[in-house]
């Protein structure tokens, strides 16, 4: 019968994910509804269970003078009150489900189930995060964008725990968020969307647009970024019809019970395009951390 | 992991060798015989499960037993007896807040949590913490003039 694991410290969960085979559980919110099974029955899970959840060195959130850490067991919720996060991190993280997952779930779950909806992750590909994985013997560093490889697939090895997440810091004034999901509240999102600009003398210093929902991945796309940097505001209405070429080319959504492809590529489009045109212009001052 | 796994219950230290991967609904409703917490959806969106653990509201069908090692779970019937039930109670009563009842327990701990951090809520902080818990006959409205109705006259109480 398969049984849990609660380890007491980091080390000692390390050493028994070098020696057993095991399913990482620290939230548990994904892990259970995919394993759920009749009521009163245990749920279905293949393999024996390690419990991250309750780990103090991965529950620590550490500012330094140029990023900030997060240890991966962190709540969603206790995120929220922590001043150091950056405020565009938190507008996603009150968007995702409800109080009672936030206070369970955790920002390396979010990162590990690698779904295309995870919420948190357009941010962590925008703030180009960079991840901490750690196993028994060593230590390696890898950005976000190179540990998700699809829909539930990550570089992750058997052996290995993701320890945290490094955020830099950064120094961004136009922020922009978007969640489009059927309801309010526990929705699961169509389409979520950020973007993030430097503007500074009315020139474009630094742009980063990320979407989620629309593709295995989060699409992030440098080529459509690259042609705005290091323009002018003024110019941008003459070069919106070559990024959207360049993003529409990209974006290749599929249909499914949520929404269908065509409505998530024109609200990306649009989006990008709202973007561009009105929030630009009309954010100003502020910061990333207000 | 040992055999044993050790909860605090609504105020009682309980030991258990029933296994780690049980999910806490079952454990309280099957093994404790604590039937507040209910099974609506058993995935997170209803909220009829939810309980108190370190002062967090959590859905007990998301948890699994070896996961709340060590914590402090307070149900709907450890609320009992204390002040602040007694304002909910007959807040919600008084409101119409429960109908058929089902949603009633996970709304009453809703509530508490909401209340034991924002002790003056608005009627948005309302809306939002109980936005993980369905009910399907009052419409809300009642529910969240209950809660409001119980902010002001539990005033320091929470």
């Amino acid at each position: 019968m398969v049984e849990g694991y609660l380890a007491s410290t980091f080390k000692e969960a390390l050493k028994i994910l070098n020696e057993k085979d095991v399913i990482i559980y620290a939230g548990g919110t994904d892990l259970m509804v995919k394993n759920k099974n009749e009521a009163s029955l245990l749920p279905k899970f293949s393999k024996d269970l390690l419990y991250l959840g309750n780990l103090s060195e991965l529950k620590e959130i550490k500012e330094y003078d140029s990023d900030i850490k997060i240890g991966a067991a962190c709540t969603l919720s206790s995120l929220l009150r922590v001043e150091s996060i950056p405020e565009v991190l938190k507008k996603a993280i009150r968007n995702i489900a409800s109080p009672a997952i936030r206070n369970v779930g955790t920002i390396g779950g979010n990162i590990c189930n690698a779904s295309p909806a995870g919420d948190t992750l357009p941010i962590l590909y925008a703030l180009e995060a960079k991840l901490k994985l750690v196993n028994i013997n060593s230590s390696r560093e890898v950005n976000i964008n190179d540990f998700i490889l699809g829909p539930g697939k990550i570089i992750l090895n058997d052996n290995e725990i993701l320890e945290s997440i490094v955020i830099e810091k950064s120094n961004f004034n136009k922020i922009y968020y978007e969640k489009i999901g059927a309801r309010k509240a526990s929705a699961i999102s169509k389409i979520s969307f950020v973007a993030l600009a430097e503007v500074s003398n009315q020139k474009i210093k630094d742009i980063r647009i990320a979407i989620g929902s629309v593709g295995p991945k989060i699409v992030r796309v440098k080529d459509g970024e690259d042609i705005l940097i290091g323009r002018e505001l003024k110019d941008i209405e003459n070069l919106i019809s070559k990024v959207k070429k360049v993003y529409s080319e990209k974006i290749i959504p599929i249909n499914d019970q949520r929404s269908t492809s065509i409505y998530r590529k024109t609200v990306a489009l649009r989006l990008i395009q709202y973007f561009l045109n009105i929030e630009l212009e009309k954010l100003e001052g502020g910061n990333s951390n207000e | 992991m040992s055999k044993t796994i050790t909860l605090k219950i609504n105020n009682k230290i309980i030991t258990t060798e029933e296994n780690s991967t049980k999910r806490l609904l079952d454990f309280l409703r099957e093994d404790m015989d604590i039937t507040g917490p209910k099974e609506g959806c058993g995935e997170g969106e209803c909220g009829a499960c939810a309980v108190i653990i370190d002062k967090d509201l959590i859905n007990s069908c998301l948890v699994t037993i070896g996961s709340a090692e060590g914590k402090d779970i307070t149900t709907v019937e450890g609320l009992k007896g204390t002040n602040q039930f007694d304002v909910l109670e007959k807040c919600f009563a008084e409101a119409g807040a429960v109908q058929c009842g089902f949603c009633t327990p996970g709304m009453i701990m809703a509530a508490h949590a909401l209340l034991s951090k924002i002790s003056k809520p608005t009627e948005d902080d309302v809306r939002e913490g109980i936005s993980g818990n369905l009910c399907r006959c009052t419409g809300y409205n009642m529910i969240i003039n209950a809660i409001l109705m119980a902010a002001k006259r539990g005033d320091g109480l929470w």
